[in-house]
């Protein structure tokens, strides 16, 4: 069924194919970014309830959605890496987990800033942030155990391992997270529950998770691209490359 | 059979092995009793107080003190070579992991439940908790052992291990503690707690499934 | 032909060790792989014994290819590396024991057979206490326990006094004129097996 896969699973294929493709999505990536942010965050009329710094979610939103998206990406490239022993969806992992950290790491930061007129403080334990930050302890402990090891492949295949055992946790972790948050706070409103959304609001939120879906890809080819090289660096076709005068196109 | 051939041989030698060295669960078991400690020093000896914590100290001091142990787990087996015999033999590694978490267990997580009626003095639980301590301890500390295993498989040939394991497995320690500590928690208010035991047996069920395939494949690629 | 191998490759930290190794072993043969250190011998015998995988190349047992055969090869293999594979805290005896009860062999007395190594008195102790020689023997003696056709070792002969050296050669006579076979890489030179060795050559690249 997925023959045609075939030919994509060599290195050196696949980095020709991940340039072409890093050419498109990283100026549709900032150009979606760019109408997606400054329309959220400057032109959406002012939430009647939250004021102005509402506007932050445009960010927030995606950036924590695209967070587990990217775990959950790690651990399918883990999975086709496990099953089709196709080493460059080992390789793969190591490219989307810091991005994935980044994205976590932006999330928290927006979450906190769009806490901080509604609670008075910078950080509250709630249910998603919670969560967030536990999911930024599992990028960190991929991160970590990737490059723990003197050699690389070990590493990449330890990494691929933790990175599908963390995923069969991450549901677990998000729904005991939530119940520990409604024990503890008693029957308070969630922050961060979703109101109904004005059509207004929505279409911006909607580019910028468009956005970040598009650059979490372009960042991926790039690394991968990178990956790819590095591992394969002892092949004949690397030197070539590396010997190519420089203003052939790569 | 091959894989109960390999199981009890393992497990009689592990066994034999914590008896020859009781420092191996001498020592997870005082590290829990002085973590512990350290809450009333750091915190307040306040009864009260003590007493609304308890839960969630019991289990932290727990968690730590068998990630502790588990370094040890294939380390020595690894270094000596046994491990690399018993991948080239081909020998059943599930069966080999299994004996070595059920020793394992025996080791950090059954002193933990022999010494839990002192945790009862020591922080002035009420009987219902002191049960729910137990039960929760039970059920909870062979999904910690199966865990702390998987950690110690992944980071067994790293540079930095201990650090890194912790690291690595704390994460997944997270639902584990907050069912755990809510269960106790329950039982100091008299309310029933069986869902919180429940999930815990769920997620222990799980875990038994999983865990040793992935143990098994961690090894694998540590010693190739 | 007992065991086959071709095209071999191994890359390892991006340096390719070795490529395009071909091996035949059949009953009764010695194969002696040799080459400078750094060469990749460790790396081909672990790839031999199933510990990890080439980068290139396919094992054959017996004309099967291996990922069809694994556990088949695996029971007629026994393989010996650096590592001792003897646990340091339980005594000789004990070890044995545990490869015994793993390899589903009949459990029996091996006093006598530490006694012919050259460990009488040793039985008992924990293997930690033991020299890094009388250590290896401990090692060996899995040599004279295992049924396996296939010996794969790596430098058999470390730490190993004369007397042991030359006891360990008839031992691989037998061995080989009982229908086995031996891969082994050592620095020692094999006076006793002058006639059955073979020698492969590993270049040392970079």
């Amino acid at each position: 069924m997925f023959k045609w896969l075939d030919p994509y699973a060599k290195p050196q294929r696949l980095y020709a194919v991940c340039g072409a493709w890093q050419r498109v999505l990283m100026p549709m990536a900032w150009l979606t970014l760019l109408i997606g942010v400054v329309w959220g965050l400057g032109f959406t009329p002012a939430d009647y309830q939250q004021g102005d710094s509402y506007r932050i979610i445009h960010i927030h939103v995606p950036a924590a959605i695209w967070s587990m998206g990217a775990y959950s990406s790690m651990a399918i490239a883990a999975f086709i890496a496990l099953v089709w022993q196709i080493k460059v969806a080992q390789w793969a992992i190591g490219a989307i987990a810091p991005i994935g950290a980044c994205f976590t790491l932006i999330a928290l930061f927006t979450g906190s800033f769009w806490g901080k007129p509604m609670w008075g403080t910078w950080w509250e334990w709630d249910a998603r942030l919670t969560s967030e930050l536990i999911l930024l302890f599992l990028y960190v402990g991929v991160i970590a155990l990737q490059n723990a090891f003197a050699d690389r492949e070990t590493g990449d295949k330890a990494a691929s391992l933790l990175a599908m055992v963390g995923v069969v946790n991450l549901p677990i972790i998000h729904f005991s997270v939530e119940w520990w948050n409604t024990l503890h706070q008693g029957a308070s409103i969630t922050k961060f529950a979703k109101p109904s959304i004005d059509p207004s609001m929505l279409w911006p939120l909607l580019i910028c998770m468009l956005a970040f879906a598009l650059l979490l890809a372009a960042l991926t080819c790039l690394r991968l691209r990178t990956a790819i090289l590095q591992h394969e660096q002892h092949r004949s076709w690397v030197r070539d490359l590396a010997e190519e005068p420089t203003d052939a196109k790569v | 059979m091959s894989i109960a051939a390999v199981f009890m041989a393992t497990f009689r030698r592990d066994l034999r092995l914590l008896a020859r060295q009781k420092s191996d669960w001498l020592n997870p078991l005082f590290f829990f009793l002085v973590v512990l400690s350290l809450f009333p020093l750091g915190i307040g000896a306040k009864p009260n107080l003590l007493r609304e914590i308890a839960p969630g100290i019991i289990w932290i001091a727990a968690l730590l003190s068998v990630l502790l142990g588990a370094e040890r787990l294939f380390k020595q087996d690894y270094r000596d070579g046994v491990l690399e015999q018993l991948v080239s033999a081909r020998l059943p590694l599930p069966a080999y992991v299994l004996a070595k978490m059920a020793a394992s267990w025996c080791a950090s997580g059954l002193p933990l439940i022999i010494v839990s009626p002192l945790l009862a003095l020591l922080l002035g639980l009420s009987e219902s908790a002191f049960v729910a301590v137990v039960a929760t301890l039970l059920l909870g500390t062979p999904l910690l052992t199966l865990l702390s295993a998987l950690g110690a498989a992944l980071t067994l040939s790293a540079d930095k291990g201990g650090i890194l394991l912790a690291l690595v497995i704390l994460p997944f320690y997270i639902p584990l503690l907050i069912f755990a500590s809510a269960a106790v928690e329950q039982a100091a208010f008299g309310l029933p707690y069986g869902a919180q035991l429940a999930i815990i047996a769920a997620m222990l069920c799980l875990a038994l499934a999983l865990v040793p395939f992935a143990v098994f494949k961690a090894l694998k690629l540590n010693v190739g | 032909m007992l065991f086959n191998a071709t095209k071999l490759s191994c890359v390892r930290q991006d340096r390719i060790l070795f490529t395009d190794v071909d091996i035949q072993l059949s009953a009764g043969d010695i194969l002696q792989i040799a080459g400078r250190n750094g060469a990749g011998k460790s790396s081909l015998l672990r790839i031999l014994a199933g510990l990890s995988e080439p980068s290139e190349g396919a094992l054959r047992f017996q004309g099967v290819d291996l990922t069809k055969c694994h556990d088949d090869y695996a029971a007629n293999l026994c393989f010996i590396g650096h590592l001792s594979g003897v646990q340091g805290q339980l005594t000789a005896l004990e070890n044995l024991q545990f490869w015994r009860a793993c390899w589903q062999l009949k459990p029996a007395d091996d006093w006598q057979l530490l006694a012919t190594l050259g460990l009488a008195g040793l039985e008992d102790i924990p293997c930690q206490h033991l020299s890094a020689g009388q250590q290896r023997r401990v090692s060996l003696a899995r040599l004279w326990l295992t049924p396996a056709r296939i010996w794969i070792l790596d430098e058999p002969f470390t730490a190993l006094d004369q007397s042991a050296i030359g006891q360990l050669q008839s031992h691989f006579q037998q061995h080989c004129a009982n229908g086995g076979a031996i891969i082994l890489t050592t620095h020692q030179p094999l006076p006793m097996l002058a006639a059955q060795l073979r020698q492969l050559e590993l270049e040392y690249r970079w």
